[in-house]
């Protein structure tokens, strides 16, 4: 159960890391483009099992 | 104008890039750091905990423990079981386990060794608490680096927590992320977390060894009011009341003792006690770094342990132990854990001589003081053959 649930939280930082990307290029503010950066690294950190 | 944007962006991506690479690096050469060991005679064996408990195989948090004695692993002489790193993130604890295993001959008894008590917690720092991903101790041979660690297992280990931690068996509730802290697990559940299993493998080998006694080794921050002292189930009370006497009167240093309380559940001094044939002991030696009100967090904080800020708040007697411009350096605070584990083992032979514990070759507070714990660590370019291994 334990594994299962530690599954779908990756998959969650996932979702949300596509998510940012997806906003980064999509924004024409460069404000926001470097807050969905800077929001992304701790997601992808995660992500690849680095922190 | 869409140039610009274009431009902008693969320099915002480069940049981004460039500091996930960085950090991302920094993070792994941390976590998998090898750090060396180099057993010395006493040494009889090394096992993996999965040899008490093959549930835990294949985990990170399959430690390894170092059985010193002299003859047989299976002795009718006494035991003892000495934790290092259950929290990572106090080093002298496991510095001193690294000097009894690299040091220690048993004449009598056997003396099991686990190192790193929770691996996982020492492939992590806290976050925000801007902590060093290491630690280096200066030897005759050169310096020797040590992960710092922190107080709970890794989450890359065991990851989410739930909203409240139930503490099995009692059911107490306690703070969420206590299910990742190692103190608080104990005795462990087969079926459990990461975290529970290692307590319960280690429960299994104190039931299957014949443990007699369990010393578990921490530091606390000064403003917290359990510090250097000696932490007794009730079942060990005359004997850390007899060592607290002995470390006072031969060792030049004064330690307390405090009584586990019963109703605080998960805690190595009141379950191991609890559920097992084992006497559990836990000494806390003073660390500054672990206060709330430090200044810098770095290297220098963690092994001198000198702080204005902490000091500032002795001042305004907000500290539970003093602390002056000399601090409390690591040197000290291994020295204290020794001669603790010396004395102790001392008193519990004149008390049990059925059971004797005789353990020779150990530095004193004293003499970690006057040489250093880096004297102490042996060079592992020099290891014989066999004797040298990784943590």
């Amino acid at each position: 159960m334990a594994t299962f649930i530690t599954l779908l939280y990756y998959l969650m930082v996932a979702f949300f890391a596509a998510c940012f990307i997806w906003n980064f290029r999509r924004s024409k503010n460069w404000q926001s483009e470097v807050l969905y950066l800077i929001v992304l690294l701790p997601f992808l950190l995660r992500l690849f099992r680095l922190k | 104008m869409k140039n610009r944007f274009i431009i902008r962006k693969v320099i915002f991506t480069a940049a981004f890039l460039l500091a996930f690479i960085f950090s991302g690096l920094s993070f792994y050469r941390s976590r998998h750091l090898k750090e060396p060991v180099v057993a010395g005679d006493g040494l009889l064996e090394v096992r993996k905990l999965s040899h008490y408990f093959p549930g835990l195989k294949g985990s990170l948090n399959d430690a390894s423990v170092y059985i010193l004695g002299k003859g047989d692993t299976g002795s009718a002489d006494g035991a003892a079981l000495v934790l290092g790193g259950s929290h990572a993130e106090e080093p002298a604890g496991r510095l001193a386990a690294w000097l009894l295993v690299e040091n220690a001959r048993l004449e009598k008894g056997r003396l099991f060794v686990i190192l790193t008590a929770n691996p996982s917690a020492s492939t992590s720092t806290r976050p925000g608490g801007a902590y060093p991903p290491d630690y280096e101790i200066s030897t005759p041979w050169g310096r020797q680096k040590f992960r710092q660690g922190d107080r709970w297992s890794n989450p890359l280990d065991q990851w989410p927590d739930p909203e409240v931690y139930i503490h099995y068996p009692s059911r107490q509730q306690l703070a969420y992320m206590d299910i990742r802290n190692q103190n608080r697990t104990w005795p462990g559940r087969p079926d459990g977390t990461m975290t529970e299993k290692t307590c319960y493998a280690m429960t299994q080998l104190i039931i299957k060894e014949k443990i007699d006694l369990v010393i578990d080794l921490h530091e606390a921050e000064l403003q917290y009011p359990v510090i250097s002292t000696i932490v007794a189930h009730q079942k060990g009370e005359d004997l850390a009341a007899l060592a607290s006497m002995m470390i006072s009167g031969e060792e030049g240093f004064n330690i307390g003792v405090e009584y586990s309380p019963v109703a605080l559940r998960g805690l190595s001094h009141r379950e191991i006690g609890d559920h097992t044939q084992a006497i559990p002991l836990l000494l806390e030696t003073p660390e500054p770094f672990l206060d709330a009100t430090r200044g810098r967090t770095d290297r220098a904080l963690l092994l001198t342990g000198k702080d204005e800020f902490v000091m500032k708040a002795g001042r305004h007697g907000l500290l539970f132990e003093k602390l002056d411009e000399n601090g409390w350096p690591i040197d000290v605070r291994v020295g204290r854990h020794l001669s603790s584990i010396i004395q102790i083992f001392k008193v519990w032979t004149e008390l049990h001589p059925e059971r004797p514990i005789l353990m020779e070759n150990v530095p004193r507070y004293a003499e970690v003081i006057s040489r250093g714990t880096g004297y102490y660590l042996k060079n592992p370019d020099l290891a014989p053959a066999g004797r040298l291994f990784y943590e």
